[in-house]
């Protein structure tokens, strides 16, 4: 069963057929080539398909194609302008923040839509919002200053501890 | 590729209704972080989807003017624990709403799938139980309002009618004005898990000293979720003191059913029972504006 969805990935406008039964995911990695998202668990628990639909955090691995109808939807390739990475993207790599890569995306994405939110959290309230997504090369250390550094405008009042952490690393 | 059949899209709740009255076989999907995950797992099969995710009206919370809130089944975990509402009249749903799932599934989820699905280790259970939250359930030309420890018959299993819809869940003043209440989820993980035990309990105080009420809602102590009337009859004007709520706790397990599962052992359920009810109960008497007890 076949039915038409019109909607934005990255601000173009995409109108397409879709199958009632595709994720989101599937459609935007197999017919749209956003590999960004990337498929991990594929029952929502991973994270590593997380995508902004309308500048919210959602698994598209359980999300329906169909649903994106009329919505706006961003992932990761949608961030850099003219090869310039945002300040979130830096942050991550500034901080080595990323190993394999593979939960990069879909943390990028929560920690933008965060950012763009503007909300004050403490270390505690960030680490609730990062906590749907697995890095299974436990580097949550380096994720979690990457994203205080973008929330606090700078991580590491422990600066020494970290100093550590990256010598035994 | 999900297993799905035949799928509809409701514009509006007569239109749901009236689909549901000529299809009562249809499963309806909302946030689909069950339905679909039942999908994944082959435990639905060739689904046929009634989607009700467009209807605006059954979104968001409201409060009446008698004090009842009313909340629209299709509000998100993300929605209800940042409500102005929920967090000003019913905090402790705000609390419980935020220790399910992660982020990510709280964005989508929805309170009304949370009931409907039927599951004991509903984040939301307890607290509505605590509440007394009352189901508004709709069918074509006809609806009926039933109370939430009516509505679970059993895992899985509620008591909806074929070609019915869970249209509000309802909160009386008498049912949260003067409480303080508190919700303990105890996981393995504080995050991304389902409860090993869940606790609700709300209190009012009588002149500051007395238990003037006390509620107590499970999940997880039974095959459904629960309230622990014995302990709570117990309550009923005591003094507030460490005896008092020491006794609570014990007498709460006689309320339960907890089952041994790969979570966690029925003799260690019930342990939490008895520890988790007074922990949560301490709380609650210092939120409903009572003193510390150690």
């Amino acid at each position: 069963m076949l039915k038409r969805i019109s909607f934005t990935v990255n601000e173009r406008e995409v109108s397409m057929e879709v199958d009632v039964r595709e994720s989101l995911l599937e459609v935007l990695r197999n017919r749209l080539g956003y590999t960004g998202a990337k498929k991990g668990c594929g029952v929502g628990e991973c994270g590593a398909c997380t995508v902004l639909v309308d500048d919210t955090p959602i698994d598209s691995c359980i999300y329906l194609a169909v649903w994106a109808d009329g919505k706006k939807i961003r992932t990761v390739e949608g961030l850099a302008k003219n090869g310039e990475l945002t300040e979130v993207q830096q942050a991550f790599v500034d901080e080595g923040a990323v190993q394999c890569g593979f939960c990069t995306p879909g943390l990028i994405m929560t920690t933008t839509a965060l950012v763009e939110r503007g909300e004050k959290l403490s270390r505690e309230e960030i680490k609730r919002e990062l906590s749907g997504h697995f890095c299974r090369c436990t580097g949550y250390k380096q994720i979690l200053q990457a994203a205080e550094k973008c929330l606090h405008g700078g991580c590491c009042k422990d600066d020494g501890e970290r100093q550590i952490n990256r010598e035994e690393n | 590729m999900y297993d799905i059949k035949e799928y509809y899209e409701a514009e509006n709740l007569e239109q749901a209704l009236e689909t549901l009255a000529a299809d009562p076989g249809l499963t309806v999907v909302a946030g689909g972080t069950d339905v679909l995950i039942k999908m994944h797992h082959g435990r639905i099969e060739k689904a046929r989807l009634l989607s009700i995710r467009r209807i605006a009206s059954l979104a968001g919370v409201e409060k009446e003017a008698d004090g009842t809130i009313v909340i629209g089944p299709l509000t998100t975990f993300t929605a209800l624990s940042r409500d102005g509402l929920i967090k000003e009249n019913l905090p402790i749903l705000a609390e419980a709403a935020l220790s399910m799932g992660g982020p990510q599934i709280r964005n989508v989820a929805t309170i009304g799938g949370n009931v409907c699905n039927g599951a004991t280790s509903a984040d939301s259970a307890p607290t509505l139980f605590a509440l007394n939250a009352r189901l508004v359930l709709k069918r074509k030309n006809d609806e009926r309002i039933v109370p939430i420890d009516e509505f679970y018959l059993g895992p899985g299993k509620v008591d909806l009618h074929p070609g019915e819809l869970l249209a509000a869940i309802r909160i009386a003043p008498e049912d949260y004005h003067g409480f303080g209440g508190h919700y303990i989820k105890f996981s393995m993980r504080r995050a991304m898990d389902i409860a090993t035990l869940g606790v609700a309990v709300t209190c009012r105080l009588a002149g500051g000293s007395a238990f003037a009420d006390v509620r107590i809602g499970l999940g997880v102590a039974g095959p459904t979720p629960l309230r622990c009337r014995e302990a709570e009859e117990f309550a009923r004007g005591k003094a507030v003191s460490a005896e008092t709520i020491a006794e609570i706790g014990r007498l709460a397990v006689k309320s339960t059913r907890a089952r041994t599962s790969w979570r966690a052992s029925r003799e260690y359920r019930e342990h939490l029972v008895v520890e988790l009810v007074q922990r949560a109960l301490k709380t609650a008497v210092v939120r409903a504006g009572g003193m510390t007890i150690a």
